[in-house]
């Protein structure tokens, strides 16, 4: 069976600790384990080194042999014992390989959930691997068919759909007061590293300008150098506020910045314009009351934190319908793959052609009145004479190859010139995802 | 005849069916059918209208039938227009349930073309009438606007993200919607009372006299008045916008159906 030569062996953050984890990492010129794997009995395969996970999938006839010393590779630059190595690591084969490798291309097996940079980690490494010459026709099929039905599982899910990190979470609260956060001002006050790290998310939705206020007007002003804002001492606070749309408080002062009774002449000021506020200093720099002015909104690091809960077990349930398309397509490739053998093509070529010569004997016989049994069975026998004489020659094109790699890619050719398959099936190349 | 306006009827009610499907599983597909099946249904209802009108003699908007028959169909004109130019996600699920209910309350009024006493005989019938109501179609939206409104700036204020949140578009889209909505339908209002009181000249000899419909209409005018002035001078936006939006709608609805129904007067349809 085809689909049981590809293996997949690797460690990831749910297996293997950070302290081992970064021992694996295959940076640097990548030529070399490329080709070491090959000597190990790989005829193909390709790695995927992320900061967390390490995968070898490959494809081999002895995996007996070849397994064990892809792991022993894998683990090359540590000191670990053989019952270490197999701890942390994992060895996946067949279906169970072409299931882990779509899960991880879907993102479900990621860290974070959803989160797509997995994606394109994955079809770089891919594309290192082709550069390499290390993939092949079952490798080619393979991967391209897991950024497929990672498409498909973003698009048919929800998945990447909800924000899972407290800054993620405070802009896409910012787009549900405010609709589109081009032209909006920002203001920061106190310049901690989260408020830094929420005025960067910000930014790249296009909101307008940054004005960090500050204690000490030398912090707040490089602050502003970063983000090309202004910077204002905290006597200007209010003045400062009537002209902002956002405000991310996160000083350490020990009391309250802000009073309710200071934000009320500011709505009127601005004519009620809406105002959104984001507390994430501990203790809070604004007063709670400040949430009970109408088209004022005020969020806390706790409310923001209750966001993400409430996005994450969102996320847990399109996870488990990504799960279902996952299995529902690993499935559908192994089955593929396992028709990828000369048996069954020959098999489908020949019932292709008796198909296509019933039907179109049939046509004819009914035009042709008055034939006799004889000339009839004559007519057969012709007939399927001529479908047998196409189909012989490529038939043996298949039937000379004794190269393994290069009978793949000839019956992955015969069955596209033929149509075999229903189309988009199997994962015929879709070169052009990216 | 009829069978035009139950067409219409099951068009609307086929779309706010579906439209409350598409709110609950976010089938794309059932959107699609909905949208279709208002778009049925304003084309039967406004050849139903026509039908009426040719068969009648004069504008359909005489009985308390025609009128509110004609409001539900301003409705879904608006809907139509406004959704030509703009996106509001979900609109659709709350202004569907509004013309369906009112087309059920022309369902059960009395349906019979009614004969026009002569001093109805008049082209300023069709202009006023129409101009009104369709003031009316506007109102209406800018009343689901501000339910939507305050339903999601409700999610948002209490931190408690429900059916809404993620459903609803952002507290701007809404308040653009309530704002777009007054803004076309203030102006419908005010040359509906203009062309009302230059009628009424011609008729009565007397361009005001403080008949019950009127005086209600006057209240509702000043209402919206309000709302725009202090929209623009003293920050009535968002929340209380929204708030009076409905307000004002409710005192529409009074001068629409109340007033015939409670104080009578010249208004009073002749059927």
């Amino acid at each position: 069976m085809q689909a049981d030569r590809i293996h997949l062996i690797g460690l990831n953050h749910k297996t293997a600790p950070v302290e081992i984890r970064e021992k694996m990492a295959l940076s640097g010129d990548q030529a070399l384990p490329y080709r070491e794997l090959k000597e190990l009995g790989c005829e193909e395969c390709c790695i995927l080194s992320t900061c967390n996970r390490v995968e070898i999938t490959f494809v081999a006839r002895d995996a007996d042999k070849t397994a064990p010393a892809v792991r022993k590779f894998l683990f090359g630059g540590s000191d670990l014992s053989q019952e270490e190595y197999e701890k942390y690591s994992y060895l996946h084969r067949g279906r169970d390989a072409v299931t882990h490798m779509f899960r991880v291309a879907s993102s479900l097996d990621s860290m974070i959930v959803g989160e797509p940079q997995i994606l394109g980690q994955l079809k770089q490494a891919f594309k290192t691997a082709v550069e390499h010459g290390a993939t092949g026709p079952i490798l080619n099929r393979f991967l391209h068919k897991a950024f497929s039905v990672a498409k498909r599982v973003r698009t048919e899910t929800n998945i990447g759909g909800s924000a899972v990190s407290i800054s993620y979470a405070a802009v896409e609260l910012a787009k549900k007061i405010f609709g589109d956060l081009a032209g909006k001002r920002v203001m920061l006050l106190g310049a901690g590293e989260m408020a830094e790290l929420a005025a960067e998310h910000l930014i790249t939705q296009g909101i307008a300008e940054v004005v960090v206020v500050n204690r000490t007007v030398e912090r707040a002003m490089n602050l502003a150098r970063r983000f090309k804002g202004r910077a204002a001492g905290l006597d200007e606070l209010t003045d400062r506020l009537a002209e902002a749309d956002i405000l991310i408080s996160s000083t350490g002062a020990p009391g309250l910045v802000l009073e309710a009774d200071q934000v009320r002449p500011i709505m009127r000021q601005r004519m009620n314009s809406p105002l959104f506020l984001i507390d994430i200093a501990v203790p809070r720099d604004l007063d709670p009351a400040i949430n009970d002015i109408d088209n004022v909104y005020l969020y806390d690091i706790d409310d923001l934190q209750h966001v993400v809960d409430m996005n994450k077990s969102e996320r847990d349930r399109e996870a488990k319908r990504g799960e279902a398309i996952v299995r529902e397509e690993s499935l559908k490739f192994t089955s593929w793959l396992d028709a990828m053998e000369i048996g069954p093509t020959i098999a489908a070529l020949r019932a292709k052609a008796d198909e296509i010569c019933r039907a179109e004997l049939g046509r004819s016989l009914k035009k042709l009145s008055g034939l006799s049994d004889k000339e009839r069975k004559s007519l057969e026998k012709m007939t399927s004479a001529i479908a047998a004489k196409m189909l012989h020659d490529p038939i043996m094109f298949l039937k000379n190859e004794t190269d393994p790699g290069l009978r793949t890619e000839k019956l992955a050719v015969i069955r596209r010139v033929f149509a075999i398959d229903p189309p988009n099936e199997g994962g015929r190349c879709e070169r052009n995802d990216q | 005849m009829t069978i035009l306006f139950h067409l219409a009827l099951a068009a609307y009610i086929f779309a706010t069916i579906s439209y409350l499907v598409y709110f609950g599983n976010d089938n794309r597909k059932v959107r699609t059918l909905a949208r279709g099946a208002v778009i049925a249904a304003a084309v039967f209802h406004t050849a139903y209208t026509v039908a009426r009108m040719i068969s009648g003699g004069h504008t359909p908007i005489t009985s308390n039938h025609e009128a509110v028959s004609f409001f539900a169909l301003s409705v879904t004109l608006g809907y139509l227009s406004f959704r030509w130019r703009y996106r509001v996600r979900n609109f659709g699920v709350f202004v569907t349930p509004i013309i369906t209910a009112l087309m059920l309350v022309a369902l059960f009024s009395d349906h019979r073309i009614s004969e026009l006493p002569p001093a109805l005989q008049s082209l300023w019938l069709p202009v006023h009438a129409s101009i009104a109501v369709m003031a009316n179609g506007f109102l209406a939206l800018a009343f689901s606007g501000g339910i939507m409104y305050l339903l999601q700036e409700r999610e948002i204020k209490k931190k408690k993200f429900g059916l809404f949140y993620h459903r609803l578009p952002s507290l701007e889209a809404l308040d653009n919607l309530n704002r777009h909505c007054l803004a076309v339908g203030f102006p419908l209002m005010t040359l509906g009372i203009i062309s009302g009181s230059v009628w009424a000249k011609q008729a009565w000899g007397t361009y005001w006299q403080w008949d019950p419909k009127e005086t209600w209409s006057l209240i509702t005018w000043f209402i919206y008045a309000a709302i725009l002035h202090q929209r623009f001078t003293a920050g009535w936006r968002r929340r209380r916008a929204a708030i009076m939006a409905i307000i004002g709608f409710a005192a529409a609805l009074f001068t629409l159906w109340g007033v015939n129904f409670i104080l009578g007067g010249v208004h009073s349809y002749a059927g």
